[in-house]
């Protein structure tokens, strides 16, 4: 592969084999899927194993290759226009991944606040505390959520209990559900890089401020939030880049009104059998998902030049 | 500045991990409950473990899902470590940025995505599918978060250790094993046990890949818990959390004990005495 060929001269042949054998792997294994994804989204669905038109027939040589190119139509894409079904979901799946990822911030930036004005003995006991969930099945997480939001679940209970109630409310299978679902299980991802910050802020900014007569919660506004900008966009984009395309959460604890994209893909590939169409849902979800991926590439790159 | 814990902090910490944990913990207790209704206590029974060990099809699935797991983790540790080293140590090469993109994109990209590609590969590769095929696709987005973990140990690696090794006829294959590999350790084993867990978890890229025969625990709990909630289901997942955290935890202080050795040999190698 003319890729691999090195630039330095005196590359070992050891050191082109530690290169060529991942690489080799997340080409075959990685990319080259997303090129099949494509040429499938152009192709027609069909009632014949596997369920699409035209399939490449090696054996027919370039003929046959050409042949298949001429089948190819954009039919899929167009009908993704043409049924709301899909740009709902697309705009509904970005709608409630920044809401998530709103709340998220909300209730992790005490969380990480906390942990980085705690004492410093205590920090790696928190941080193992906060990591741990994360190595939990994402899976059970959001299964634990069924028994606690169902409308004779727990929290009903105790609230009807309280008396704060006089009928359960109706969480469960509601985009409430799919918000505390997300928040939930991706706060360990937004907690991680804005601890870090806030952990490397230079306290005697904040000494300065507090000597100069400045109030906490003015020094907080004027110091510590703006220096913590970069932590908050880092976790900021690991929630919403992947709730964007989540499945998990909004099947179980949402409802069928709950439109959000991966659920969308999912039913069309596993319900109606329709690869062309899903993979052309798959296509565009990751055009739209290129974006803040590149943001998030450049912001990440943008801190490493900082701190070196 | 006042130093120590204002109650501003403790309360959030205190409300942020109960917010954390709460869930679980009442998940756990509820494996616990006699009655079938898993929101309604019935009295401490330990028969819904006793149930699953009856459950063959469950069985089966564990089992599945631990070998998958197990394999996937181990290869994808090899060629994690390797991407890790091939980042920091390289440096520029043809295709670099490529290569960089692709140990960092798998990470963010939605697993509908990732599954689907995968599974039209292996269609359009004409491969059967199975365990072999969700083995791949484990190995293949776990291989990303090794080489993430593993190069982040690497980078504040003393490469003048190594230097000198190689500098005195240490062949680089020798020094990497002797040297490089028991200092990146920890890192290493993170990896392991990242990647062990993410296939262990994983139900939507297993539900692409997969094929007749090959089921694994995420997909049977999946398919139970559409049905509804059962307390069957909260002891297989008591099981799971408790493995899983004991694992973390024994991990963690494996290599903080290490770390401490290391230190005391540095110091016995380099001291003043």
């Amino acid at each position: 592969m003319s890729q691999q060929k090195p630039q330095a001269p005196k590359r070992s042949l050891g050191s082109k084999a530690l290169i060529a054998v991942p690489f080799l792997w997340l080409v075959i294994f990685f990319l080259a899927p997303f090129f099949i994804v494509f040429k499938i989204s152009l192709s027609e669905v069909a009632v014949a194993i596997p369920p699409y038109l035209p399939t490449f027939d090696l054996a027919e040589g370039w003929a046959g290759f050409v042949e298949a190119f001429s089948v190819f139509s954009i039919e899929n894409y167009i009908w993704l226009t043409e049924d709301d079904l899909y740009w709902k979901s697309y705009l509904s799946s970005a709608k409630i991944a920044l809401i998530s990822t709103f709340i998220t911030l909300l209730v992790g930036y005490p969380i990480a606040y906390g942990m980085a004005r705690s004492p410093k003995e205590w920090r790696p006991t928190l941080l193992m505390l906060v990591i741990l969930p994360f190595w939990t099945s994402f899976l059970i997480r959001v299964y634990a959520w069924i028994g606690i939001l169902k409308n004779e679940g727990l929290l009903n209970q105790l609230l009807l209990a309280l008396g704060v109630i006089d009928e359960p409310l109706v969480i469960m299978n509601t985009n409430l559900a799919v918000y505390i679902g997300i928040v939930y299980s991706y706060l360990p991802f937004l907690v991680l890089p804005l601890y870090a910050s806030l952990e490397k802020l230079d306290m005697s900014l904040l000494e300065a401020a507090e000597d100069l007569g400045c109030p906490p919660w003015k020094a907080f506004w004027k110091i510590t939030l703006p220096l913590s900008i970069p932590g908050v966009v880092a976790g900021c984009f690991l929630v919403f880049i992947p709730a964007v395309g989540e499945f998990v959460i909004p099947d179980l604890l949402g409802g069928s009104n709950t439109l959000m994209i991966g659920k969308t893909l999912w039913v069309e590939f596993f319900s109606n059998r329709d690869w062309p169409v899903s993979s052309a849902v798959a296509v565009i979800l990751l055009l739209i998902l290129v974006v803040p991926i590149v943001l998030f590439q450049n912001h990440q790159q943008k801190l490493a030049e900082m701190q070196s | 500045m006042r130093s120590g814990p204002t109650w501003f902090n403790v309360t959030s910490l205190v409300l942020g991990f109960t917010f954390l944990y709460l869930p679980i913990v009442i998940l756990v207790i509820f494996s616990f409950n006699e009655s079938r209704l898993v929101t309604v206590w019935g009295g401490f029974s330990t028969k819904w473990y006793v149930e699953l060990f009856k459950n063959k099809q469950l069985l089966d699935a564990a089992w599945v899902t631990l070998k998958v797991a197990f394999l996937s983790a181990s290869i994808a540790t090899v060629l994690g470590t390797m991407a890790a080293l091939v980042l920091v140590r390289s440096g520029r090469f043809a295709g670099r940025s490529l290569f960089s993109g692709m140990i960092f994109a798998p990470l963010v990209m939605p697993e509908v995505i990732l599954g689907l590609s995968l599974l039209l590969l292996f269609v359009a590769m004409d491969q059967a599918r199975g365990f072999w095929t969700v083995m791949i696709a484990h190995t293949t987005f776990a291989m990303c978060y090794v080489a993430v973990v593993v190069q982040s140990r690497l980078v504040g690696f003393d490469k003048s250790i190594e230097e000198a090794a190689e500098d005195l006829g240490c062949p680089p294959v020798r020094s990497f094993f002797l040297i490089t590999l028991p200092i990146i350790f920890p890192g290493v084993l993170a990896g392991w046990m990242l990647a062990f867990t993410l296939s262990l978890d994983d139900l939507v890229i297993a539900s692409f890949t997969t094929g007749p025969g090959a089921t694994t625990l995420p997909m049977k709990i999946y398919s139970q818990v559409r049905l509804g909630v059962t307390p069957e289901i909260n002891a297989i997942c008591t099981i799971l959390v408790v493995l899983v955290t004991f694992g973390v935890i024994a991990a963690s202080l494996a290599s903080k004990r290490q770390e401490v050795l290391r230190a005391q040999d540095e110091r016995a190698a380099f001291g003043p005495n």
